[in-house]
């Protein structure tokens, strides 16, 4: 079990910001930290990895413990057995995707496991490519496969799939949680798509202004609870239009748009940009191969 | 046709270049990667031979290292090292002469490169070292070729600072700028084209060489 607590005042964007997040995570979940960008998502990854030096903090993992400023500890980034995999990837231009997995492992480690994880994120072709060659997916592949090569006691994510299209997603999706199984990790992932959340995580943090703002499951903060929905989607609010005494909403939904009504006092507590469900009930649904 | 002073001077700039790579490595390093307050007072004390005289340079070295002052005095007693008219001297002086033309590349080299990478091995728990040559100069090719050259082709022309410290002893320190203008001085005008062509030739043929392969032209591996 990883025990965090941490706090630290970050120059943000918008002036100085005061984070302070603390939370419990479990042996073998997959938890998302979601939020809107500037909320101190990436701070929060990199003081676990010891890339960044936070004013007070305790984080322990099992029996270690990385971080206590009241007792002065804070171990080095190479002395935590972390899995990272950076926004923009970082893989060694100097080397072919198989050095930058052979790099990564530990002295009179059993090379094994490089061939296991080329085979996994089926990288076998590129093996012997420089990473510039790559697309934007193969690399997401590549930087997963390197982060695995230590089987790392926390594996942390940084916006992974933020630079891929929506089917590229959906594979890389599956390669995370593949992984993610395969070794037993835990898994702490930034994302901004709650669709990625539901479908891949355990549990969700979500943080405003640097603090936990909510703390469940997907299910229990995004459905809202309100309605018993024999199903429904997630999406974004891309226009709103006043006609009349209705509102004609549409929604991104996935990648299909979707126009549908809603009456004056519902229209009126919306606004573009807000991610919204979309539910029905009492519908029989169509299905049509197509 | 003499051509000791052209190969005093190739010496000279060859020994000069691996010291500065020694020195200007972790130079370089620390000033890419440093939050110092100090680190303004390096940066400023690396690029001063840029524009200073090299003749100020040369006096203040030839003061130091007078054998009649304390320093000068402490360094032949100790080490047994007279630094002043001697190739020793030389290779010191233009080493301190040559420093920015060597760290600026490397500097700014390391300074471009994502700090994720340096990050990403740490993470992999890589220490801070090999982490400096197994990915960050690996990465940085251009700028350490530009930084050799740069440094090797400046310290060929040397010249204010070489007259200040070395003076002229044929063999010793009497290198190729200073020979031309001692042939001048001569009214020797063929000898002193003859040190002036070869090195016209050679640091064209060096300069080319690094905008060639900076500009992809060539391919080294």
């Amino acid at each position: 079990m990883f025990d965090i607590s941490i706090n630290k005042k970050l120059n943000a964007a918008s002036g100085e910001m005061h984070l302070a997040f603390s939370c419990q995570i479990e042996q073998g979940q997959l938890v998302t930290l979601y939020g809107k960008s500037g909320v101190g998502k990436t701070s929060i990854l990199r003081i676990l990895a010891g890339l960044m030096e936070p004013d007070e903090a305790y984080i322990s993992a099992g029996h270690k413990i990385w971080v206590d400023t009241k007792k002065n500890i804070n171990l080095k980034p190479q002395k935590r057995k972390i899995g990272f995999v950076f926004q923009d990837y970082a893989l060694f231009p100097n080397m072919t995707i198989k050095e930058n997995l052979t790099f990564a492992l530990v002295k009179n480690q059993d090379k094994k496991i490089i061939g296991e994880l080329i085979d996994i994120m089926e990288l076998g072709e590129l093996q012997h490519r420089k990473p510039t060659t790559l697309s934007g997916g193969q690399k997401q592949r590549v930087a997963l496969a390197r982060a695995l090569v230590q089987r790392p006691v926390l594996l942390m994510l940084d916006e992974p799939l933020s630079a891929l299209d929506h089917e590229m997603r959906g594979k890389l999706q599956q390669h995370i949680l593949q992984a993610h199984r395969e070794y037993g990790l835990t898994t702490l992932l930034v994302t901004h798509d709650i669709s990625e959340i539901i479908k891949m995580s355990n549990q969700v943090i979500v943080l405003e202004e640097g603090k936990i703002s909510q703390h469940g499951t997907p299910a229990q903060i995004f459905s809202h609870q309100k309605v018993g929905g024999k199903f429904q989607f997630s999406g974004e609010i891309v226009s709103l239009e006043k006609q009349g005494f209705i509102y004609l909403i549409t929604i991104i939904i996935g990648k299909e748009l979707v126009t549908i009504m809603a009456d004056e006092s519902d229209g009126a507590t919306l606004q573009v940009g807000d991610k919204v469900t979309v539910a029905s009930k009492a519908f029989n649904p169509i299905i049509k191969k197509m | 046709m003499d051509w000791q002073p052209l190969i005093l001077t190739f010496k000279l700039a060859l020994i000069t270049t691996v010291f500065l790579l020694v020195v200007a490595i972790p130079l370089a390093y620390w000033l890419a990667h440093s939050k110092s307050r100090i680190k303004p007072v390096v940066e400023t004390l690396v690029s001063m031979p840029l524009v200073l005289p090299p003749t100020v340079l040369g006096f203040y070295l030839l003061v130091a290292f007078s054998p009649s002052n304390a320093f000068g005095n402490w360094l032949d007693e100790w080490l047994g090292l007279r630094l002043v008219f001697s190739f020793e001297g030389l290779v010191l002086a233009s080493v301190i002469y040559s420093l920015p033309f060597m760290v600026q590349p490397i500097q700014s080299g390391l300074t471009n490169l994502s700090a994720s990478l340096k990050e990403a091995a740490y993470v992999l728990g890589k220490s801070p070292t090999t982490t400096l040559f197994k990915v960050l100069l690996p990465n940085i090719k251009p700028s350490l070729l530009t930084g050799i050259v740069l440094a090797f082709a400046h310290t060929v022309g040397e010249f204010g600072v070489v007259l200040m410290i070395g003076g002229n002893m044929p063999g010793r320190t009497k290198v190729a700028s200073i020979a031309i203008y001692d042939e001048v001085e001569a009214l020797n005008y063929g000898a002193a084209n003859f040190y002036s062509l070869v090195l016209f030739i050679i640091t064209f043929i060096i300069l080319l060489i690094v905008y060639l392969v900076n500009g992809g032209y060539l391919k080294i591996k």
